[in-house]
């Protein structure tokens, strides 16, 4: 029973990891129809960046917030200089931008920091807290508490802001959207600099127990990508709901089975769904009109 | 607001969709734009909305050269539009859909939303105020909270005249409105567009169904092949036998005379 309980505490810290990148592609998603595949490079910036700073004897609270803002220029830059001069472009050559992307920020960061593997101490320290046989970091809650605080601040932003209803238009009918007077070029801007800061916050609050180094973006950004599949892509609460499952499946997997099958068992699951349900748990099904 | 096209034009690939076309459409009346498919009235106003980038010619609004500014820097200066082939968010409701529309209405600024201050809850309650009045307008209240995926090719006409509304436009061009609508909503369609260039607002309306043209228009511009072939009041048009020949016919010519009478 302890044991069950756990592995449901290691698969819900790690669930929503994957939760909070699945929720920055999801906005990405929202504004522009681009799957970004360097959101995972955000979470290792975010992390390296706080790792550095606290590293040279900055205090993390305000290393973290830094690292936060250093993720939202790099996520600015990206849509500056790399998609925003091919915005006319059809979708999957902006998607594969990202991807070139991707591989020139994971060489700018063995540049830049190095390519050791880093962490830094948990926020509220390290010393285990222990609830019914089993023990919490107390970083986990962090991570947990950060991914919900991010998951109610997409869904009130979007729905009941001026910007977040520009971004959804924008997404939505970009041409249309111009002609009601909406800026889509700053609102896809604004999406970038948001989902890049909800990436690099991953990052900081992660770096504590998952540890990152310069490479770990793919796998991030691979799980994040799963997750917002399975949940239904353009949907915050898919986004939450797939990153926990997927966490959930992964940590239950390697403790009850092997560590080895962890993976190949949450691709499994995300099969399944899709084949059962193509838009995925949350998703929306539009029929196109022709 | 008056708009003025000069010598406006663009070539696909050799062929001119628009060619050298002028007019001037003005402030309390509906100009409208006739003429057999693929005449290039669509195009002409992609190129007047900023969708289309024109290879040749000026758009002025009020004298002031808009030519080849952006669409939202269009919609800023007071044109709105709504499109033949239905441009609408089809996610949306059809309150939400209108609702975008007021994006420009609304002052308050990002800091204002995060901070939630009371200023910005008010101004959302206003806009789902004016989108609501301007459904009510166009017919369509009873379907606020209808996802504009479920609505007809009619209800979806209207609700883009909707949105187009609460822009606060001054310059409103209108692709098409009556198309897929049946004779009682067209009538509707009809009645809307008339008030809408009543309270003043500059009118530009493309329509196949002369019945509605003859009797809403104060001016007509005809096109045939991308060329202007002929512009004036109803009467005019109507007895212009280019216009007959390249587009009304005999049936047309007929109905049009028809129109003027009832
Ligand atoms: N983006 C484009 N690329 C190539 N050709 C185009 C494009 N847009 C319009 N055309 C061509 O320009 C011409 C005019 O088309 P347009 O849609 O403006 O006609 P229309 O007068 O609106 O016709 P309808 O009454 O059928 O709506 C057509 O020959 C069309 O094929
Ligand atoms: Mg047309």
């Amino acid at each position: 029973m302890s044991e069950l309980l756990q592995f449901l505490v290691s698969g819900i810290t790690v669930g929503a990891i994957y939760a909070a990148i699945a929720l920055g592609f999801t906005l990405i998603y929202n504004a522009s129809g681009v799957v970004n595949f360097a959101q995972g490079e955000f979470v290792v910036i975010g992390g390296m960046t706080a790792a550095a700073l606290i590293g040279a004897g900055v205090p993390v609270w305000i290393a973290a917030p830094l690292a936060v803002i250093a993720g939202m220029l790099v996520g600015v830059l990206l849509y500056r200089l790399a998609i925003k001069p091919a915005r006319e472009a059809p979708l999957v050559s902006l998607i594969i931008i990202t991807i070139g992307a991707s591989i020139f920020l994971r060489g700018a960061m063995q540049a830049v920091f190095d390519k050791q593997i880093h962490r830094y101490d948990g926020f509220s320290g390290d010393a285990p807290l222990r609830v019914g046989g089993a023990t919490i970091l107390p970083q986990s809650l962090w991570i947990v508490g950060g991914s919900i605080a991010v998951f109610a601040f997409l869904a009130w932003f979007l729905n009941r802001t001026r910007a977040g209803r520009g971004i959804k238009a924008t997404a939505s009918n970009r041409m249309a959207a111009a002609l009601v007077g909406i800026n889509t070029g700053r609102a896809m801007n604004l999406s970038f600099a948001l989902s890049a800061a909800i990436g690099a916050l991953a990052g900081v609050l992660a770096t504590p127990v998952t540890f990152t180094s310069y490479d770990v973006g793919v796998l991030m950004a691979l799980k994040g990508f799963s997750a917002t599949m399975l949940g239904g892509v353009g949907s915050p609460l898919g986004a939450l709901a797939g990153g926990l499952l997927i966490g959930l499946i992964e940590a239950l997997t390697a403790g009850y089975i092997s560590s080895d099958y962890k993976d190949a068992s949450a691709f499994i699951v995300i099969l399944l769904v899709l084949f059962l349900r193509p838009q995925g748990l949350f998703g929306a099904r539009i029929t196109e009109r022709v | 607001m008056s708009l003025d096209i000069d010598g406006i034009g663009i070539a696909f690939g050799g062929i001119k969709a628009v060619d050298d076309v002028s007019f001037t459409a003005r402030p309390g009346e509906v100009t409208s734009i006739i003429g057999p498919n693929g005449a290039g009235k669509t195009t002409l106003f992609n190129l007047v909305s900023g969708v289309y980038r024109a290879s040749a010619g000026r758009v002025r609004i009020d004298g002031q050269d808009v030519t080849g500014l952006p669409g939202h820097a269009l919609a800023r200066r007071g044109m709105a539009r709504t499109f033949q082939n239905l441009q609408v968010f089809p996610q949306m409701s059809a309150l939400d859909n209108v609702m975008t529309g007021c994006h420009m209405q609304e002052k308050s600024n990002l800091l204002a939303d995060l901070l939630g201050l009371a200023s910005a809850h008010r101004e959302t309650a206003r806009s789902r105020d004016a989108a609501m009045a301007a459904l009510q307008r166009a017919g369509l209240a009873e379907l606020a909270h209808r996802p504009a995926s479920e609505m007809s090719y009619g209800q979806l006409k209207r609700l883009e005249i909707a949105r187009a509304l609460v822009t606060g436009c001054t310059i409103l061009l209108l692709d098409e409105p009556a198309a897929g609508c049946n004779a009682v909503e067209t009538r509707e369609v009809d009645d809307l567009i008339h008030a809408i260039a009543a309270e003043g607002k500059t009118v530009v309306l493309i329509e196949h169904d002369m019945r509605m043209v003859m009797r809403i228009s104060s001016h007509i511009v005809v096109l045939d092949q991308g060329r202007k072939i002929a512009e004036g009041g109803p009467e005019e048009i109507r007895n212009n036998p280019h216009v007959i020949a390249a587009y009304l016919g005999a049936h047309g010519a007929a109905e049009a005379e028809a129109a003027a009478h009832v």
